[in-house]
């Protein structure tokens, strides 16, 4: 009864804790701007089965794209197994669903097979990050928390896996020793290979790592569900909402503001009254662009929590591949960093959002960055869970512009040769159609 | 080639009639000199497939693209109601036009704001007249056997899709068809989009021209076809900043076409 009240008291403290940070980014996601995405629900779940369920865009890059498949295929087929623990754990039984016999037996099996997959992929993962230091694992973004971040992720996979494979292998031992509720149940076509570091052991000795290894597992299990949501891996949940919520437009396509519309449309209109009270005042006084991540969309917000800081974009980015100072991975975690920054504050201030004098432009993400941009969206296509790095630059760009008229000089001068002359250089407009001449 | 005339909008609503569709040169292909030789190489092209086309002159204006990739919304969305005011004025209906960037505003962006155009880029124009018969390679096939990759413009390629017409179009050039290591959804940028062409770049190691142009070198292309008076521009100067000027042509699919087709 002891051991079931603990794993009681751990289970609802893993789950409360988890619930409580979901809410906590729930909250901050929220803070955005609204933005209606509730449309075309059919392309929206196939994109979603595609890219997220699907890993369409893993594999541009092969190596990186197969190894993820290995730990993706083994975390989802894996965790069925923890509905047995969990129910194991509640109800003080062992291997409760070994009645079902050959299948449980091909399941556990199938669950060695992939345990050794994850093994072997975050193995290859830490080599990489670790010993070769490829170069967009190294990006001076990276520094500090962000790189112990990854090999937490990595080694905890690791030790998780070892774990189960290693209770396995006791219980195997166990179950031919014919020991006390050790059903014969289950296959271990991998864990055998670890039988022998067990096999000395007494009976007490064997029960004791079979236990510990079991107790490892499940308390490690729902720390790493606890860590996940204020790791960069949160994106193994949030990966399937944030493309589900992808952009479905043409890449290329950007929005048109609409509070500029209206100004433009009362400016082009010669009857309007332009001391007229507004028909409607039901939008607060915009801001034009994005200075501060509360000024981001939702969706864009979420991105930002979605981000695993894989780098595909910035290594992809042609500022960047050209030693320009722009990551598009840095706009992101800049993005969630600002926002959990945000959320904090709110929190600590009893839910109101407070000038605390900073802001996403300005101290996270500078002009040099912005204006480095080539809106090429080869960011955007990099990305294997569809976020758009590019489209927090160009909001920023509009802060820039229209609250603040921060620009390079020779774009204050493009913009007066198009006023001027409808065109971008400074050439008479009545030039324009001169080349007819040349035919 | 026998010169002729291209008539405005104006002029041929003054005269009653309705020209199937609207060549669009935007401000690249009207004012530099470079793009110029491309905006004509379209005409020529629309000329000899007899097809029935206008142009605005003076009465188009810069779509807004630069502008609203710079940030500048406001001047973006005057710009277009401006041109949109216009061509509705005109009750056009089909647009086609030899720059990417104008292509994805008119296309992708303008309709929300009132205009709605079925916009086509000119290798896609092109492709169709090749299908139907309406444009013929000559016999001299000057470009047989060549070496010929395509530089795909983020705002075609990525940003809209489009990777099969400027290739199709390229394949009637009886040529070989090369592809750079980077090419189609992975292309890399010219560097000139988001309003970089009107501003130096940012400082880095080097410029993202040069970067491309290692690309084109690498696939051993004695012609870079382009399809951007942008892309144009930055892998002319890069293919010269490499010293390949000799060895590596950079031309618009339009040009390779024209003077296949015996039209220069």
């Amino acid at each position: 009864m002891t051991s079931q009240f603990i794993f009681f008291l751990l289970l609802s403290a893993g789950l409360f804790l988890f619930t409580r940070r979901i809410l906590f980014i729930r909250k901050n996601i929220l803070s955005g701007r609204d933005v209606d995405l509730s449309d075309q629900k059919m392309l929206r779940w196939k994109t979603m089965a595609r890219v997220a369920l699907g890993q369409s865009k893993m594999t541009a890059r092969p190596v990186a794209g197969i190894m993820h498949i290995l730990i993706y295929v083994g975390f989802v087929i894996i965790n069925i197994e923890m509905v047995e623990i969990v129910i194991d754990g509640l109800l003080g039984t062992h291997r409760i669903f070994s009645f079902m016999g050959p299948i449980y037996n091909g399941l556990i099996g199938a669950f060695e097979v992939l345990a050794a997959g994850v093994i072997l992929a975050c193995v290859v993962f830490f080599i990489r990050r670790n010993v070769l230091a490829l170069a967009r694992l190294k990006s001076p973004e990276l520094r500090g928390w962000p790189s112990l971040d990854a090999n937490i992720i990595l080694v905890a996979e690791i030790l998780l896996m070892f774990a189960f494979l290693s209770m396995n292998a006791a219980d195997g031992i166990a179950q031919g020793r014919g020991l006390d509720h050790f059903v014969e149940a289950g296959s271990f076509p991998v864990s055998q290979w670890l039988m022998p570091l067990y096999s000395g052991l007494s009976d007490g000795g064997l029960i004791a790592v079979e236990r510990g290894m079991w107790w490892f597992h499940i308390t490690g299990v729902l720390a790493f569900l606890v860590y996940v949501p204020y790791s960069k891996h949160f994106h193994i949940m949030l990966a399937f909402p944030n493309t589900y919520y992808s952009n479905l437009r043409p890449a290329a396509a950007l929005d048109n503001m609409p509070t500029v519309t209206k100004e433009v449309q009362l400016m082009m209109d010669p009857t309007a009254d332009p001391y007229a009270t507004p028909a409607e005042a039901d939008e607060p006084p915009a801001r034009f662009g994005v200075k501060d991540a509360t000024d981001l969309t939702w969706k864009q917000l979420m991105d930002s929590y979605s981000c695993t800081e894989c780098g595909r974009c910035t290594s992809e980015c042609p500022a960047n591949q050209t030693g320009k100072l722009l990551s598009p991975r840095k706009i992101m975690m800049d993005t969630r960093d600002r926002i959990e920054e945000i959320g904090k504050k709110r929190d600590a201030n009893g839910g109101q959002i407070e000038d605390d004098g900073k802001s996403l432009l300005g101290h996270f993400i500078t002009e040099e960055e912005l204006w480095a941009c080539t809106s090429c969206q080869a960011c955007v296509q990099a990305c294997p869970i569809n976020i758009s790095p590019m489209g927090i630059i160009l909001d920023m760009r509009r802060s820039l512009i229209m609250e603040d008229s921060k620009s390079p000089e020779s774009i204050t001068s493009m913009f007066n040769n198009i006023e001027n002359n409808g065109a971008p250089w400074a050439f008479p407009a009545e030039s324009r159609s001169d080349w007819t001449n040349e035919l | 080639m026998n010169s002729f005339n291209i008539p405005t909008m104006a002029e041929m609503t003054a005269a009653g009639q309705t020209p199937e569709v609207l060549f669009w040169v935007g401000c690249a292909g009207s004012f530099d000199d470079r793009a110029k030789s491309i905006t004509k190489a379209i005409a020529r092209i629309l000329h000899a497939s007899d097809t029935s086309f206008a142009v605005l002159g003076q009465e188009e204006s810069c779509s807004g693209d630069p502008a609203k990739r710079a940030g500048n919304e406001f001047l973006y969305q005057m710009q277009a109601a401006q041109n949109i005011a216009v061509m509705n004025g005109y009750g056009i209906k089909r647009i086609i036009t030899g720059c990417p960037h104008c292509f994805n505003v008119l296309k992708n962006e303008y309709p929300e704001l009132g205009g709605h155009y079925e916009v086509q880029h000119h290798t896609q124009f092109i492709r169709e007249l090749i299908e139907q018969g309406k444009l013929k390679m000559a016999d001299g096939a000057p470009f047989k056997g060549k070496r010929i990759t395509f530089h795909d413009p983020c705002y075609l390629g990525r940003g809209n899709g489009e990777y099969l017409a400027p290739r199709d179009v390229i394949a009637t050039l009886d040529a070989e068809l090369v592809e750079m290591r980077r090419c189609k959804q992975n292309a890399m940028c010219c560097g000139a989009g988001g309003a970089q062409m009107f501003k130096e770049a940012e400082k880095g190691d080097r410029e993202v021209n040069h970067e491309r142009t290692d690309d084109v070198i690498e696939s051993k292309a004695e012609v870079v076809a382009t399809g951007c008076p942008f892309c144009n521009t930055m892998m002319t100067d890069g293919v010269k900043n490499a010293n390949k000027e000799g060895e590596v042509i950079v031309k618009d699919v339009a040009e390779l076409i024209a003077e296949a087709a015996d039209l220069l």
